[in-house]
């Protein structure tokens, strides 16, 4: 036992750490917005969509569900240049970010648009509303509100989860803590600060969302309730 | 120049799926006692232990799985000890998934009626004697289908332990990709073997839902 700890020998590489952090929260914020697009169109077609293509759809969640997201990742940055397609790092992580999302919340998504009562859908009908009107004025706008908490757990988890696309050369928090390790040796204190440092990111994403559901939903809440 | 068949790819990615089941398994079974124990702390009368294991889930829950297993790998090789990749791997899942499953029987054991802990209060038994024959016994049956649905995510997060050298299903997929430059086939088969791993018990979970949101319905 004769290591020496030394917290601050990953502060000399600040400028990394910022770096990755924000690579992260690119990552995540794009991610996050598109993959709830298309969460919402993959939900829509499940739900409203053309008959043909619910089974197109149902594969794409059933499979993106069941495989790890790394595979994905693999997939995607490596794969695809095998059939002709060239992507960057950055636009293979964002990709499977968007793609992974994209089918764990169309499920979340789905359950809120069961939730809905059948009445108000006849509701819309009866004001001759068109079935694209009422799906996005009187069915995904209650869907939302319902599911925000489960969605804002599963966007904190593709958060997590993008810390394996450093293996692909992302240079998001995950990449900095690596470099850092490569540099001076201090791996636990490099992976211990930035683990820390993903935890702060964890409980501030938490909170974001949840400010932004209650600036997208308070008042609805409030104009039901009355 | 060795050439590769699709066959020997296959053969070989079968070999490693080994690992990844053999992983899953201690992972799931390790990563439930530990977790039953969490649940009785997280659940526990004394509001220092909750506040603890509110801790220690969150810690868990809100950090990614690979800082995790590099924490694991790396710090316990700092207190003088040789961790090979599948002990780190081992470790790092358990506390993981124990985390996850505490919190998942939780909800169960709160949705169990106050009255049934006051009836059996009542009767004089002791903390561990209620959670024993009352409360876990009815909560543990609401459990079962989120438990079998987090065994997918376990499976999954196998994938991750071969960033640290673990030679599982992804490992073996990145290092026959290396050898015979068809990431595209490769990881394509990669990924169904995960799916045929993962979509049966997926599907169970969603019978299981089914089935037990039924009989509650009756």
């Amino acid at each position: 036992m004769s290591y020496h700890f030394d917290f601050l020998a990953p502060f000399d590489y600040t400028g990394v750490l910022v770096k990755g952090v924000l690579i992260t929260l690119e990552l995540i914020a794009i991610g996050g917005v598109l993959g709830i697009v298309v969460g919402i169109f993959a939900a829509w077609a499940r739900t409203q969509g053309p008959r043909w293509l619910r089974p197109i759809v149902s594969a794409y969640v059933e499979l993106i569900r069941n495989t790890p997201f790394l595979i994905q990742l693999f997939f995607i940055f490596f794969g695809l240049p095998g059939i002709g397609v060239h992507i960057t790092e950055m636009e293979a992580a964002s990709l499977a970010m968007v793609i992974n999302l994209g089918a764990y919340s169309s499920e979340i998504i789905r359950a809120g648009i069961a939730a809905i009562a059948p009445g108000q859908i006849e509701a819309g009908l009866s004001l001759a509303m068109t079935r694209m009107q009422i799906f996005r004025h009187v069915i995904l706008p209650p869907a939302l509100q319902k599911i925000w908490p489960a969605l804002t757990s599963q966007i904190v988890i593709v958060m997590l989860g993008s810390a394996v696309c450093s293996q692909i050369a992302v240079e998001e928090l995950a990449y900095a803590a690596n470099f850092i390790q490569g540099r001076n040796f201090r791996s636990f204190e490099a992976y211990l600060l930035s683990t820390a440092i993903y935890l702060i990111l964890a409980i501030g994403l938490r909170q974001l969302l949840r400010l932004i559901g209650h600036w997208l939903f308070g008042r609805a809440t409030i104009r039901s309730a009355v | 120049m060795i050439s590769f068949s699709l066959w020997d790819i296959v053969r070989n990615l079968l070999l490693a799926l080994r690992w990844t089941v053999l992983l899953s398994l201690a992972a799931f079974a390790m990563g439930g006692i530990l977790g039953l124990i969490v649940l009785f702390l997280r659940t526990s009368r004394q509001a220092w232990l909750r506040r603890v294991t509110k801790l220690y889930i969150e810690l868990f829950q809100g950090t990614p799985l690979l800082m995790q297993l590099f924490l694991v790998f790396f710090g316990l090789a700092l207190f003088g000890l040789e961790v090979p990749a599948w002990l780190a791997a081992v470790v790092a899942l358990t506390c993981w998934s124990s985390a996850y499953l505490a919190e998942i029987w939780r909800g169960c054991v709160e949705a169990i009626p106050r009255g049934q802990w006051e009836a059996s209060s009542c009767l004089a038994m002791s903390y561990l004697q209620q959670m024993r024959h009352v409360i876990l016994p009815q909560a543990l049956r609401m459990g079962i289908p989120p438990t079998v649905g987090f065994s997918v995510q376990i499976v999954k997060g196998t994938a991750v332990t071969s960033i640290i050298g673990f030679v599982e299903l992804s490992k073996a997929g990145t290092m026959i990709t290396n050898a015979t430059f068809q990431p595209f086939t490769v990881y394509a088969l990669v990924a169904l073997m995960y799916f045929a791993l993962c979509w049966p018990l997926s599907k169970f979970s969603q019978s299981l839902e089914r089935k037990f949101n039924a009989t509650h319905r009756n």
